[in-house]
């Protein structure tokens, strides 16, 4: 029995190495997923994964499948977004939800344009979908600097991102750090976005952010512990997404999303803040 | 002019959006230790008047001069402006107040939670420490507020409808407070709507109408002459009107 959880990864390095990539994704992506929530922007983080598909395109079409230029492809497209939208919102009537969904979808149209110009179905099924079971030792050293370089740089913009969320005004009465602070937090997204999308693709690598901080809501409403649940539901999806995928013979991106989204569904049911079963059954109320 | 006793002066400033004022050729000074009411019906400037001080709007003509830096402005908005959905609870909202000493990194020592205790009891919210700010009334939740804003420890103050839907209770414990503040020399300013309060407690009134209507002992200033020109503003914009050549300072 418990060979099944554990010859897959015994035998194959290339079970090793998704391993290894996932566990990096979600140690970045999921405290990053906590605060797209919390701040309501989750679905900016879906846009966002979108808006790097050009850039990864360009890069693709000038040097082939070449983890560099697909990188800072997608980084360049993701960070010219994400500034775009911000200022357009921020100077503008227009909202960010508006400005960003009308940068993205212009981007998108453009990145499968420039795949199709080159590619065959294959190639776009690669950037779309990713391949997570061919990571190379370049790409996990890129993941796990993506996760690390996260991890501090939400240490360090912790209290103003938090105050940003709460009470924006108050934190732009008492400093200046609330524009840089944004968006230096858009550039975290685009940054774990482009790395999920090695692995996941840019349809599926947002998954690992949102997935996991959903579910997390259900069980603490502590910030920190967010975090922590957020990255151990990640992790949990890419060991059982990998499991399943090498079992079943399922693609793995998909079995890793998949995975995360029952981990979501079980929390939305059961989780102890606010879960469905908690709502229908409160128990008695208390004396004070 | 000196700033010896000023600490916010106006300088025919103009405050607004786009480009229509709301708060049309302001021209004067708060001395140091104020209290002073800002009254006006809606819609009359109060807070983006307050904005144009706190400095999260730019004035559109003129120049407001503070004595000190705007960091010595603590600055409650109206309660509509926080995200009480969002998982925090009281001691961390009261801890914001630090800001300014503890900045993006510093921790906060075993004095500084000693002053934390202190605000929360001042404002009597001693066992409410660990709450979820969405789970406070709206009452609680300016208590808390107003703890924050002792821990500020700013010399100005300033407070946007800080009583509007407060009960009775909560008012004049928060008032005691104004007065507390007042009593210490520190400079406050409130938008407030009501009247009666503002006679028995500030000292100084501004009321403005889009532009100011009087300003100065509050007994003068909420003269029925002077209520009965305020109520008389215009609230429409006039979507004709020309460019205002009124001279700026």
């Amino acid at each position: 029995m418990l060979d099944l959880f554990y010859a897959p990864f015994a035998e194959f390095e290339f079970m090793q190495r998704a391993l290894v990539g996932v566990i990096a994704i979600a140690l970045g992506g999921g405290p990053v997923g906590v605060f797209l929530m919390l701040r309501r922007m989750s679905l900016t983080g879906d846009a966002m994964a979108h808006a790097i598909l050009p850039g990864a395109a360009v890069g693709y079409l000038l040097a082939g499948l070449s983890l560099p230029a697909m990188t800072i492809g997608g980084l360049f497209a993701g960070v010219i977004v994400a500034v775009a939208a911000g200022l357009v919102s921020r100077f503008t009537a227009l909202k960010e939800d508006a400005s960003l969904a009308a940068f993205y979808l212009l981007s998108l149209a453009l990145g499968v344009t420039i795949v199709s110009l080159r590619g065959s179905n294959v190639d776009l099924l690669h950037v779309l979908f990713g391949t997570v079971l061919a990571l190379d030792d370049s790409t996990l050293l890129l993941l796990a600097c993506i996760s690390t370089a996260t991890v501090l740089a939400l240490a360090v913009l912790y209290r103003p991102l938090v105050l940003e969320c709460v009470d924006p005004i108050f934190l732009r009465s008492v400093s200046r750090a609330g524009t840089p602070t944004h968006l230096i937090f858009l550039g975290l997204v685009v940054m774990n976005l482009v790395g999920g999308f090695h692995a996941l693709g840019t349809l599926l690598a947002v998954g690992m952010m949102m997935l996991p901080a959903a579910a997390s809501r259900f069980w603490t409403s502590d910030i920190t512990m967010m975090m922590i649940v957020s990255i151990a539901v990640g992790i949990v999806s890419g060991l059982s997404g990998l499991l399943l995928s090498f079992h079943a013979e399922l693609p793995a991106g998909p079995a890793i999303i998949l995975s995360a989204g029952a981990i979501y569904v079980m929390s939305l049911v059961l989780g102890r803040e606010g879960g469905l079963l908690w709502l229908a059954w409160p128990g008695r109320h208390l004396e004070a | 002019m000196a700033l010896a006793s000023t600490v916010i002066r106006f300088d025919e400033v103009t405050l607004g959006y786009g480009r229509r004022p709301a708060v049309h050729h302001l021209d004067g000074e708060i001395p140091a230790g104020s209290l002073m009411a800002v009254v006006g019906p809606n819609g009359a400037g109060k807070s983006t008047l307050l904005k144009g001080i706190v400095g999260t709007l730019k004035p559109l003509d003129g120049q407001i001069r503070l004595k000190g830096p705007a960091s010595g402005i603590a600055y409650l908005p109206q309660a509509a402006e926080i995200d009480r959905s969002f998982p925090l609870s009281v001691y961390d909202l009261v801890a914001m107040g630090l800001w300014s000493r503890s900045g993006l990194f510093g921790g906060i020592a075993r004095r500084d939670h000693t002053r934390i205790e202190e605000a929360l009891a001042a404002v009597g919210l001693i066992g409410f420490e660990r709450r979820p700010i969405s789970t406070l009334s709206g009452g609680q939740m300016q208590r808390a507020l107003f703890a924050r804003l002792l821990l500020q420890d700013a010399p100005v103050i300033l407070l946007d409808e800080p009583f509007t839907a407060i009960d009775a209770k909560t008012t004049a414990d928060l008032l005691d407070l104004v007065r507390r503040w007042h009593d210490e020399a520190r400079t406050v300013v409130a938008v407030l709507h009501d009247l009666d309060m503002v006679r028995r407690t500030f000292p100084q009134t501004l009321l403005i109408a889009r532009e100011p209507v009087a300003w100065g002992e509050t007994g003068e200033v909420l003269s029925p002459e002077n209520l009965l020109k305020a109520r008389r503003m215009v609230e429409a914009y006039d979507p004709h009107a020309d460019v205002c050549h009124r001279s700026a300072a």
